[in-house]
């Protein structure tokens, strides 16, 4: 994964605003919506830039979803955005019947996901969304770990066909993934490898996951660090491989214990190859105001928790 | 209204205000513009028109206040302290990790917050379920909803506003903050939403125009409200976003920012100006 040493922030929502500004050029069917949080979003550098093809559809999510569809019905490549609690729990109804189950061409991109929105509180830290998202037939999610793989995601979807949910942050996280990275949907991808215990993370959790396995190193232990982006399709065949070998599995996510990553893994094992494994997440609870790094601590999210986590499963092999 | 009670009011507004700049300071984050465009109308509401009682906030017969556009939560919560919902103290704690002063008003942490808001465009509709549930209980409290002219962009607002027609809901008053602007811009320029005292009325609302910063005005307002029968009452209160600060007043960019010390200090020298003391001074002379 490169050189490791100078560590770059950037946040993947900032990533996806200048993407999503640079391929409006190639593809002229890329339309954006928005509901009045485009300078949060970042989609307000595309609407600069191609004032006609943006927008904004004020506070109205819902028909920001329902236009999006139409658009995308009629040739467009509709990215919408707004904050992860109301791109998938407001519109909910929109995305099954607009979206999915009519299978259009819908780029869903949520930002401001997970505990790490911070000083808002509760009810702008989107904790459930994987599993909204998760649920709904021929959805694909994706959660990007860092700012260059949100830019290959970005790429990959303008290509894609069919209705995708990508979900970003807004905090600054650490860059992991050098630029010949190469995003596939449906893949997972080794960042370490180990052979004591598969710790599989997504989205801003990798990097918190890469620390992790640092502080298992010294406590003697091998942990293999798997990015799972590709959330649904899940990469089945890289979990079971792990597994196979570690014969252990954590997995990591900003999101909660129930219907997200682990949800999504642990049924995966369950069916094939039952492991003892541990979640590392928000345990059925909402978030609270505070700082990023302050919640992350108190929710158990820290690399310190995640390294708890791998020793408990390693005793239970 | 006598002149010693105007003062009163004003002065209520003013230690509003004050607390608003003083809270979001110390946050480091939060929403000034909407805070103060409302703060008159909060205070008119809490300090003079309401029925609470702050020793028991969950007094059966109390009137209910939302704030639908809950982002304002600094308006909110300066005013239930003042009128003594909570110690004053926690004010310096609000939007801190493991206090009560959530980002958002949250019912469940902070007394005098009747439902958790935050998620625009909800709160009118819990408002048309608890001005029901007074007419089934044969109780005469009053229930007001304090929306946003962006909030009401959302579909749900409109759907609330023809169940409270339908319901005849007069023990209902709507009150919106009409600042004119939103987070991208001018609500017109973003999602227009007028003419809005046209909609309000043909959804079968009584409609009162008035200036949002004006305690006769809005006094009297609330008062025709009480008397309109078989049907809910929206007042249009027209305000100044960031009203009293001279540098937030109509900048959008003061929607969702927090004050520097520098930028604070300014603001509370401004709010300061013309206190009851100094004007009891000028008076004398
Ligand atoms: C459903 C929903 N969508 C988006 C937001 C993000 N948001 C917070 S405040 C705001 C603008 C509100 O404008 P307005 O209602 O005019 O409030 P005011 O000007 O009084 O602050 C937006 C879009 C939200 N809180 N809820
Ligand atoms: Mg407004």
């Amino acid at each position: 994964m490169g050189n490791t040493r100078e560590v770059k922030l950037k946040a993947t929502r900032d990533a996806y605003g200048e993407k999503l500004a640079e391929l409006g050029e190639k593809y002229e069917d890329i339309v954006v919506l928005d509901a009045d949080l485009a300078k949060s979003t970042k989609t307000l550098l595309f609407g600069k830039k191609f004032p006609h093809r943006f927008f904004d559809m004020g506070i109205a999510e819902q028909s920001m979803i329902g236009t999006a569809a139409g658009l995308a019905l009629s040739g467009k490549i509709p990215f919408a955005s707004t904050f992860a609690v109301f791109a998938t729990g407001r519109v909910y109804d929109q995305l099954r019947i607009s979206v999915s189950y009519s299978k259009t061409n819908v780029k869903v991109v949520a930002t401001h996901s997970g505990l790490t929105v911070g000083e808002d509180g509760a009810t702008h830290q989107a904790l459930e969304d994987i599993a909204l998202a998760r649920v709904l037939p021929n959805m694909a999610v994706v959660v990007p770990c860092d700012a260059v793989e949100t830019e290959k995601v970005i790429e990959f979807a303008v290509e894609y066909q069919g209705p995708m949910y990508i979900r970003l942050g807004r905090s600054k996280v650490p860059v992991i993934l050098d630029s010949g990275y190469e995003f596939k949907l449906g893949k997972g991808a080794v960042l370490r490898e180990g052979k004591d215990v598969s710790i599989v993370a997504t989205g801003i959790m990798v990097a918190k996951s890469l620390e992790a396995a640092e502080m298992l190193k010294e406590r003697g232990i091998d942990a293999e660090v798997i990015n799972m982006s590709s959330i649904k399709p899940l990469d089945n065949e890289l979990i079971l491989k792990s597994a196979k070998k570690t014969g252990g599995v954590v997995t990591v996510e900003e999101h909660s214990i129930i219907g997200g990553l682990s949800s999504a893994v642990l049924e995966v094992l369950a069916e094939n190859l039952p492991v003892p494994a541990e979640r590392v997440g928000v345990r059925d609870v909402f978030g609270e105001s505070g700082t990023p790094e302050e919640l992350l601590a108190k929710y158990g999210l820290s690399p310190k928790d995640i390294a708890a986590a791998a020793e408990r499963v390693i005793r239970r092999k | 209204m006598l002149d010693a009670e105007k003062i009163f009011l004003e002065e209520k507004a003013r230690i509003i205000r004050k607390r608003i700049i003083s809270m979001l300071q110390e946050a480091g984050s939060g929403h000034p513009g909407g805070s103060l465009s409302a703060a008159d109308i909060v205070a008119a509401l809490f300090f003079r028109h309401m029925n609470i009682d702050p020793a028991r906030p969950h007094w059966e017969d109390r009137d209910r206040f939302i704030l639908s556009k809950g982002h304002a939560a600094p308006v909110l919560y300066a005013a239930l302290a003042e009128a003594g919902f909570f110690d004053t103290k926690e004010l310096k704690y609000l939007r801190k990790i493991n206090h009560m002063l959530q980002g958002h008003p949250d019912l469940r942490s902070t007394p005098g917050v009747e439902i958790s808001t935050g998620s625009l465009g909800q709160g009118l509709a819990v408002g048309n379920g608890m001005a029901l549930a007074a007419k089934l209980d044969g109780r005469d409290y009053r229930v007001f909803v304090l929306m946003g002219d962006g909030e009401i962009q959302e579909g749900m607002i409109w759907e609330a506003a023809m169940a409270a027609a339908h319901y005849k809901l007069d023990n209902l008053v709507g009150i919106l903050d009409y600042n004119g602007l939103q987070i991208d811009g001018p609500i017109a320029q973003i999602m227009n939403p007028e003419p809005i005292a046209d909609k309000w009325n043909s959804f079968g609302w009584h409609v009162i125009v008035i200036d949002g910063h004006n305690f006769d005005e809005i006094l009297n307002a609330l008062e025709e409200a009480d008397r309109i029968e078989g049907k809910p009452t929206l007042i249009l209160a027209k305000t100044v976003k960031g009203k009293g600060v001279s540098f937030m007043e109509n900048e959008v960019d003061w929607h969702g920012k927090a004050p520097s010390k520098e930028e604070g200090e300014l603001a509370m020298k401004e709010l300061s100006q013309g206190e009851v003391l100094e004007r009891w001074e000028t008076l004398g002379k």
